[in-house]
């Protein structure tokens, strides 16, 4: 299965990127053999519509599922119109938190964040 | 780190005055003036440039005249009213839609990026600061708030503040100024109208979900505006964290470049170190 | 004759100025462009009667016709539409309704409806009329559009601008005959009247300074304006009582003959050309 971390990195060593829109990079990983590719977020640099892009981003790539910190009501309704689940990060690193969500140990995300959320937060 | 944002709705309320003397009085922080189009923050905190880039905030359209037919389609569907009769792109007025693009029948036309501002860091005695000087007439002074903000966050080290000062009005700059913020302080004045611009960038920080307090500053000008902004203060349960005095000799200290610690103006600057421990409390005492 | 007031820095007085000059103008027509947050009407109290909806045109989807195929959501540039699974989801706050959209649909499935972003209000004649943006909404240009096609032409238009630089203010002062740009006598004053200065240069428009809350101590305004040959149409003093007297909107030509008079010549200057 295909997923996506938001990242502040390219590498499954990378840290994680508690923000949705505004994350540095994702990473796609499928889960059956680690392979991944990273795509640094061009959407981080919009002044609006930042979530929008990400999510549009990730849908195009066809992951299932996205793992992240934060997501905010734009993003939300975008990524819930794709049918991809959004999970809460749990560790620190790429690699840490797909090896988490394979073993079905990181939760859900339901709830969003107050629009803009991530802007200027680390 | 926390991020605090100081808006005003009206401008000329005294935000830059705060944040530079907060800077001042604080520990552990960075600082970020995001009114783009005139700033003013970086006057009184004088640092070293360690940081200075171009910035790209918009696109235009470009027509190749040696491709173009004038067949006049692209001023006929530009919704902004930036290509002339002669079609000539009017760049005050493009906002790079790419609409002309799309419709020129022998692809004459193109997006090419435009610099729109430029930001600067600067290494003060008072912790690293980020500001930006937007173009003459240029657009897109949201996007550079936002730019101004990522700047500041990257030169970020474990401190435990940020200090943003906003710009005024209620429109994409200030949107765009405080997106992310844990808390804004809305500093206003006992004018009438600086009381009603005040009710309508409040509105805009609970569109937004963001925690607003207030700061009355020169509030002993017209206590009877005063006492109405606490009354709507108390009303709409928003705190008013922060009462400054009048005092002409600010501005004479401000024309001395000096914040009114510098200064030595003993009850602002009481005024101003009640303020902020009013908001160190309210802010470890609130969850995000 | 079409004047907008505008300064770079905020709360230099720039209502001060256009509100005083429209008052004791009598015959004149204010329009406040300051539609972030107007307030003239604080100062002139005029009895609003017209309420006119500023509607702009956003994106919606014909789902009989569209295939989801996406390209809507790659053309436009403010990340106002993303297309998953087929669905086509529209962010109209952040549409900057250029139709781009509507254009580049293979299928002719975008139309566009009507949503309002603020209001424009006026008095009885249309002598005094403001633009307010609705909460939320991040673009004020449409309204200033707006409001400027009622401008009249048989009597002087006062324009009263927005703080700053910025597009809002390109878009209220392009096609005046002049421009008043007021500032302080402090640094911060200086610094953004310079931005302004720049501002109206590039736009070729005429300008003259006014400045307020003037001090006999502080001449820096009027030595810049002294070695860039700029006009310095009036100078308001710098008084506590003229502040109280703004914190209750109320402004000097309101109880001073004198004052209105100032305002009068200083508009007889400006159209006589004698400036600038």
């Amino acid at each position: 299965m295909k997923i996506t971390v938001s990242a502040t990195g390219n590498t499954m060593d990378s840290q994680i990127d508690q923000r949705f829109g505004r994350a540095a990079a994702f990473v796609f990983v499928e889960t059956d053999t680690m392979d991944f590719e990273a795509i640094d977020n061009a959407a981080a640099a919009s002044s609006g519509g930042a979530g929008i892009a990400a999510a549009q981003l990730v849908a195009d790539k066809d992951v299932k599922a996205v793992i992240t910190g934060n997501v905010g009501p734009n993003a939300m309704n975008v990524l819930n119109a794709a049918n991809i689940g959004i999970y809460k990060v749990g560790a620190l690193t790429v690699k840490e938190n797909v090896e988490l969500f394979k073993k079905g140990e990181l939760e859900r995300i339901s709830k969003t964040v107050p629009a803009h959320f991530g802007m200027g937060n680390k | 780190m926390k991020q605090i944002v100081f808006i005003s709705g009206k401008g000329g309320t005294g935000k830059s005055t705060i944040v530079a003397s907060l800077s001042l009085l604080a520990q552990s922080k960075i600082i970020a003036d995001c009114d783009v189009d005139a700033p003013n923050l970086h006057l009184l905190l004088k640092g070293k440039r360690i940081q200075e880039e171009d910035y790209f905030g918009a696109e235009h359209a470009v027509i190749d005249s040696t491709v173009c037919i004038s067949c006049g389609l692209c001023t006929k569907v530009c919704r902004f009213g930036a290509i002339s009769k002669v079609i000539e792109v009017l760049p005050l007025k493009c906002e790079g839609c790419g609409a002309c693009v799309l419709t020129c029948p022998v692809n004459a036309i193109s997006l090419m990026k435009q610099k729109t501002g430029e930001t600067y860091v600067d290494s003060t005695t008072r912790g690293t600061f980020s500001h930006a000087l937007l173009d003459i007439g240029a657009e897109g002074s949201g996007k550079l708030v936002t730019e101004v903000k990522e700047n500041l966050f990257g030169f970020a080290d474990g401190e435990n503040w940020a200090f943003v000062d906003g710009a005024p009005g209620i429109g994409c700059s200030v949107i765009a100024s405080i997106t992310g913020a844990d808390a804004v302080v809305v500093v206003c004045e006992p004018t009438q109208s600086g009381k009603s611009d005040m009710e309508r960038v409040l509105g805009v920080a609970r569109h937004f979900g963001i925690s607003a307090f207030v700061c009355i500053n020169k509030y002993d000008l017209n206590l009877r505006v005063t006492s109405a902004i606490e009354f709507f203060c108390e009303k709409t349960g928003i705190p008013v964290i922060g009462k400054i005095s009048y005092e002409p000799k600010i501005v004479k200290a401000l024309q001395a470049l000096q914040t009114p610690v510098e200064a030595g103006l003993t009850t602002v600057v009481r005024e101003i170190e009640r303020l902020w421990n009013r908001l160190k409390t309210e802010l470890t005492m609130r969850k995000q | 004759m079409k004047i907008a007031v505008l300064s770079g820095k905020g709360g230099t007085g720039k209502t001060t100025v256009s509100a005083s000059l429209a008052y004791a103008l009598q015959s004149s027509q204010y329009i406040d462009c300051d539609v972030e947050e107007p307030n003239g009407a604080l100062f002139l109290k005029p009895l609003i009667k017209h309420f006119a909806p500023v509607n702009v045109r956003v994106p919606k989807v014909d789902e009989e016709k569209c295939d989801g195929c996406g390209i809507c959501s790659r053309i436009c540039r403010f990340n106002a539409i993303a297309v998953v699974k087929g669905k086509v989801l529209i962010f109209p706050e952040i549409c900057h309704h250029c139709a781009a959209c509507v254009i580049g649909c293979q299928q002719n499935a975008i139309f566009e409806v009507e949503r309002s972003i603020g209001v424009i209000e006026a008095d009885a004649k249309g002598r005094f009329m403001q633009g307010r943006l609705n909460i939320g909404e991040p673009i004020t240009l449409p309204i200033i559009k707006q409001l400027k096609q009622s401008l009249r032409s048989d009597i002087p238009v006062i324009l009263d601008c927005s703080p700053g630089a910025s597009c809002t203010v390109v878009q209220t002062i392009e096609g005046c005959d002049y421009c008043i740009l007021v500032t302080e006598p402090t640094p911060f004053g200086l610094h953004d009247l310079k931005i302004a200065v720049s501002l109206v240069r590039k736009m070729g428009l005429p300008f003259g300074i006014v400045i307020n809350k003037a001090m006999q101590e502080d001449q820096t305004i009027q030595t810049y304006c002294g070695q860039h040959n700029i006009d310095i149409l009036m100078e308001i003093p710098y008084k506590r009582e003229i502040a109280e007297s703004y914190s209750k909107a109320m402004l000097p030509v309101h109880t001073s003959e004198d004052w209105k008079y100032k305002f009068v010549q200083m508009y007889d200057r400006i159209k006589g050309g004698r400036v600038s």
